[in-house]
């Protein structure tokens, strides 16, 4: 397979870019100086695409690649993929589903504990060397406390699952209500938003959910409730979120996506309601190995004419 | 002077005995107020000793705000004395064994807070295994920017945890972790009927067979620094240790020379062996989480306290059963 022509949008993970460059023959579009003369160059060698979060197959870059067969992401999220071209070109797709699963949801929890309990605040406090015994702040119980998730789906569901084991009671809002669950559903976020004391988005970022969370659903949530973000930034509007944040209009934030990374607004780096994360929501060593070896299988598939391992399109 | 309103004079007497540095979160004075007559030393321009003595034959009960310690000779003063109310989540700071001897019943306020003391060694795992913390400073500083992807973690869910004390804190971390698709085992003085996690009889084993090892345990003579070189090796180079217990079951130094030569993977502490102090060595590590014995301080922490604690004296004067009273064996 090495004639093969794989393009890697963006660095993404060493063992991939390894293992890719073993089997097949390797671009790396970030090192390409002019990538219009590149592509007309190499445009009919190159047959398949690895994206990520990041950087995928837009309409632009899909339409130079007239060989392009297969668009992988080293990813669950299919925001950076022209879904609808590929389509209509007969481009499978596919990405990274369930092995990223638990590690999403750690995360998730983890940042509501952080955010609560100011595990990060306290940390900065002690290693500034400033702690004097008998010095406390009282912060605040995350058991029991209402989780509200946007988007039940596989990660949605191992978020509540994990809540659960805090008598965290559980609603969530998403297109159409899954009744074989026991969670209470909420037909808009607006009000799923004025039900619960934290709010975690963990829907996909598609045009219809694009500022799911906006100035009225962030109003609803009040004074002291928490945003969990966990999904991509665009899901919610950052600069009425920051306003909100820095007046103090909602009780804090943990957030791992943001909508133009890796820049994060200023203006957060100066409160202590917040958790600010560089987009890790399945950064471990295990879970990227297994996403790699997932993008693996698929392209190895594609080109045996074997059954896709996790198609999309 | 005494400041309380004249009808407190017909209220049971409490003694109440503080270390001026304990943290107002243990003495909710106007709610004690409500129910008893307060005598506090550290209110009296008396020394100390002749103000025990003075008040010696009245006094029946004594609440120890926070970790003030009760020693055997401060016993001595009391001889009516017939119960130790504790505010704190740990009672190694009261002469046990003397209480045994007298007869003395000691309440423990453990319960109070089992929920957020859990809830905050859960946080501190996360937070070492998926490094919020670092990440968290790595964002605030601008790094993400010019530096890159941040570097990796480790997986939490499905690994190996060993609770080390399974009492009521230990319980609810088992039970939070479980969720997380976690197997649970645990090392405790005697094995627990009806519990469905693996029981180890040394903290040894128990640390053989884990990832991370989390401290629940209360702090005894037995308990001293069980966490030591041994166990540390046993643990191993990936193995993360959370400590929420005390920070005397740790011996520090073997712990701080093991994360500064890598030999292990992590640790989450919010206690430590001499508190206010923290090993420096611990301030440039990214594998390492610090706080400051915070585990307790939530509004609802310290609500649930002053009910457990006005409970338990209402039921003494009262001759009621108590709420929580410790076996001291």
């Amino acid at each position: 397979m090495e004639s093969i022509g794989v393009l890697m949008a963006c660095p993404m993970n060493p063992y991939l870019e390894q293992e890719l460059h073993k089997r097949f023959t390797l671009h790396r579009f970030w090192k390409v100086p002019d990538k219009s003369t590149f592509l007309t160059t190499h445009c009919n060698s190159i047959r398949a695409v690895v994206g990520n979060a990041s950087a995928g197959a837009d309409a632009q870059l899909i339409e130079a690649l007239p060989k392009l067969e297969i668009v992988a992401s080293f990813s669950v999220g299919l925001d950076k993929i022209d879904l609808a071209k590929c389509k209509e070109k007969g481009i499978r797709v596919t990405n990274t589903p369930d092995v990223l699963t638990e590690d999403v949801a750690d995360l998730a929890i983890g940042l509501m504990l952080a955010v609560l309990r100011k595990l990060c605040e306290s940390d900065r406090y002690v290693r500034s060397g400033k702690w004097k015994k008998g010095n406390y702040m009282l912060t605040t119980k995350f058991t029991g406390k209402r989780v509200g998730i946007i988007g039940l789906g596989r990660i949605g569901m191992a978020i509540a699952k994990r809540a659960e084991a805090f008598s965290c009671p559980i609603s969530y809002h998403s297109r159409t209500e899954k009744t074989e669950t026991k969670y209470k559903y909420y037909p808009s976020v607006v009000e799923l938003a004025a039900n619960c004391d934290i709010l975690v988005v963990a829907c996909s970022l598609t045009e219809e959910t694009r500022h799911i969370v906006n100035r009225k659903v962030i109003d609803a949530l009040g004074a002291k409730g928490v945003l969990i973000n966990i999904g991509r930034g665009p899901h919610v509007d950052e600069p009425e979120l920051v306003s909100a944040l820095v007046e103090r209009r909602i009780g804090g934030a943990g957030l791992d996506v943001f909508e133009h990374e890796p820049e994060v607004p200023e203006e957060l780096f100066g409160l202590d309601n917040v958790v600010l994360l560089p987009h890790v929501g399945s950064g471990t060593v295990e879970t990227r190995k297994a996403m790699a070896d997932l993008v693996l299988g698929n392209l190895e598939a594609h080109f045996l004419n074997k059954p896709l391992l996790t198609p999309v399109v | 002077m005494d400041s309380q309103p004249f009808l407190a004079k017909t209220f049971p007497p409490l003694l109440v005995l503080r270390s001026p540095s304990v943290p107002p979160f243990f003495f909710f004075k106007s709610q004690l107020q409500a129910h008893f007559h307060l005598l506090d030393p550290l209110d009296s321009s008396e020394p100390t000793h002749s103000f025990l003595s003075r008040h010696a034959p009245s006094v029946l009960a004594l609440l120890c705000v926070g970790a003030t310690p009760i020693s055997s000779e401060t016993l001595s003063l009391l001889p009516s004395l017939k119960l130790v109310v504790a505010s704190s989540a740990g009672f190694d700071h009261i002469d046990l064994q003397e209480c045994r001897r007298r007869g003395i019943t000691v309440t423990t306020a453990g319960q109070a807070f089992s929920e957020d003391v859990a809830d905050f060694a859960v946080g501190l795992l996360i937070d070492v295994l998926r490094r919020m913390s670092a990440g968290d400073r790595y964002v605030r500083s601008g790094s993400w920017v010019t530096k890159g992807e941040y570097p990796l973690g480790a997986k939490l869910s499905g690994k190996r945890i060993g609770i080390v004390g399974l009492g009521r804190i230990g319980s609810e971390v088992a039970k939070r972790l479980v969720a997380f698709g976690c197997s649970i085992a645990y090392c405790s003085r005697k094995e627990k009927p009806l519990v469905p996690y693996a029981y180890h009889s040394t903290v040894d084993e128990l640390a053989k067979k884990s990832d991370a090892l989390i401290l629940c345990s209360s702090l005894t003579k037995e308990t001293h620094h069980m966490i030591d070189h041994g166990v540390m090796e046993a643990l191993g180079k990936e193995g993360v240790i959370v400590n929420v217990g005390r920070g005397g079951l740790v011996d520090e130094k073997e712990l701080v020379k093991f994360l500064v030569q890598g030999q292990i993977g992590g640790a989450g502490l919010d206690v430590y062996e001499d508190e206010p102090l923290v090993p420096q060595e611990l301030f440039a590590m990214e594998n390492v989480v610090l706080a400051p014995h915070a585990s307790v301080y939530t509004p609802e922490s310290s609500t649930a306290l002053q009910e457990l604690v006005i409970g338990n004296l209402k039921a003494f004067f009262s001759n009621e059963p108590l709420l929580s009273a410790a076996q001291l064996e």
